[in-house]
């Protein structure tokens, strides 16, 4: 007869042991198709390296010394790192959804900080490896120093837990595939692409600096190839508390959907 | 605590904008009983059992599991219960062992491979075990269900129209499985709308419509006045 008062020890819920699962799960579902979810975005950041590089390498410099192809890598694993966090915790969250096989995280006795922080925790180790890749396959091409890994560390990890975090948001508040594409191709990727991967953004008009400087995609980018050059355009401790309290805002909002059971529980 | 019903509901009430889902529902189960909970399509069923699951926040009203109160303690609610979803709901990332070694971890459970083969073979499920979800049949995709809804051993169990779509064959397993559940103690809940299953099953059965529970008696009573439920259920809901 079960005793649904007393169960034996080895039954006794264990939040730890919950978090371990689904974030286990959450990394071996985007590791099954490893080829689409990081093979694939190392591929497309080469292939803005060697187009950008072969046509701007010797006409550019940067930060006085810098050639652009050294100068473009930081910028390009970071934009990989975010827009693979975001995929991956949004793509994760809104195919449960319609599937509905979200159905079987619901169920269990799963708290929202163990939710919150498996999926974040799994995209953010997505994003980490897409970067590591890019990192990795530039290097066949040019030499980029580590000026200031810890740096570098820093903005990789918050930078990617934003985005794995916005990615939870859209994820939940998306209910069809069309409304999340439509936050990656319209905000993501605008502010992706406008944030200084590709350039400094002294070289823009004084006007389009100060737009820049409301795109928290320009601080994570600039942080983060403070990482690499000691150099950036703006100091990294602005950049770091932008990018912290962006994180924290954000979080707060993750949280307080998930307790709320926002489009989760009816 | 063994008086404790193993589901207690009062005055239960939801709304789905102007749908009125359910209406007031009050409802004891008692531990050990195999319970069915019949109506016709949207009487609020499935409702009632999400909302016993967490999946939906009632308005009001009070709903527990083995004495645990949904809103107030749903960890030890939700380890209570066992859930089989109506829909064919599956992960097509993961194999049948993958996805219950999943489910057994998210309720806090470690080393439970045992249990895992054990009921991977009550369910005829073991030649399957390391099959892709979604290159199962239905029928074995509702065993996994059935599946995932034991594998933390819950004393409380809810099938909601576990056997829809499931050929002869499997239901009669199902079935012998459930019952020895049963046996062995658990609380089973069932929803379905083939009558003569929970003639056969049932020793207490809740008719609903329209939110309201409109008959509630053990399945003899229910049947000394008629042939066979199906009669009971079509009396009951021209009056209801």
């Amino acid at each position: 007869m079960p005793d649904g008062d007393a169960l034996p020890g080895a039954f006794r819920a264990s939040a730890f042991i919950g978090f371990r699962t689904l974030f286990y799960k959450e990394v071996l579902r985007f590791w099954k198709v490893g080829v689409q979810t990081v093979a694939a975005p190392v591929l497309n950041a080469l292939l803005f390296l060697l187009i950008f590089s072969q046509v701007l390498d010797r006409r550019v410099t940067v930060y006085g010394d810098v050639p652009y192809t050294a100068f473009l890598v930081p910028g390009l694993i970071m934009m990989s790192l975010l827009q693979n966090a975001f995929a991956n915790s949004s793509s994760s969250l809104i195919q449960s959804k319609i599937t509905g096989n979200i159905i079987f995280i619901l169920l269990p006795p799963l708290s929202c900080r163990v939710f919150y922080g498996a999926y974040v925790l799994a995209a953010v180790l997505r994003g980490l490896l897409v970067g590591l890749g890019v990192w990795a396959m530039s290097m066949f091409f040019v030499d980029v120093p580590l000026a200031q890994p810890l740096w570098a560390l820093a903005f990789a990890i918050l930078g990617g837990a934003l985005l794995a975090t916005f990615g939870v948001i859209a994820g939940i508040w998306a209910e069809k595939f069309d409304q999340l594409a439509a936050f990656q191709n319209f905000l993501i990727m605008p502010l992706t692409m406008l944030s200084g991967v590709f350039y400094s953004i002294h070289s823009l008009p004084p006007l389009w600096q100060k737009i820049s400087h409301a795109n928290p995609f320009f601080f994570m980018i600039d942080g983060f190839r403070y990482g690499f050059f000691g150099q950036s355009d703006t100091s990294p401790w602005l950049s770091l508390a932008v990018i912290g309290g962006s994180f924290a805002a954000l979080a707060a909002l993750a949280m307080l959907m998930l307790k709320k059971g926002y489009k989760l529980r009816g | 605590m063994a008086d404790v019903p193993a589901i207690h509901i009062a005055q239960l009430t939801k709304h789905y904008g102007s749908v009125q889902a359910l209406a007031g529902i009050d409802l004891d189960i008692a531990r050990g009983e195999f319970f069915g909970l019949l109506g016709p399509n949207g009487a609020g069923k499935t409702t009632l059992i999400s909302a016993l699951a967490g999946l939906v926040r009632a308005d009001g009203g009070t709903l527990e599991v083995m004495g645990h109160n949904v809103a107030a303690d749903p960890r030890n609610a939700r380890l209570k219960l066992g859930v089989v979803p109506q829909e064919l709901v599956f992960d097509p990332f993961f194999t049948v062992r993958e996805v219950l070694k999943f489910q057994s971890g998210y309720y806090g459970i470690r080393g439970n491979d045992d249990w895992i083969e054990e009921i991977l073979s009550r369910l005829g499920l073991l030649a399957k075990a390391d099959t892709n979800m979604r290159t199962l049949s239905g029928g074995m995709k509702r065993r996994v269900l059935v599946a995932q809804a034991l594998v933390h051993r819950p004393p409380v169990i809810v099938l909601d129209e576990p056997t829809a779509g499931v050929d002869v064959e499997l239901r009669q397993g199902l079935w012998e499985f459930v019952k020895q559940l049963n046996a062995d103690g658990h609380t089973v809940v069932l929803t379905t709308h083939y009558l003569e299953e929970a003639e056969d099953l049932c020793g207490r059965i809740a008719m609903m419509k329209a939110g309201r529970v409109v008959a509630l008696d053990t399945t003899a009573n229910l049947l000394s006045r008629f042939a066979d439920l199906e009669q009971v259920f079509m009396e009951v809901m021209r009056h209801a």
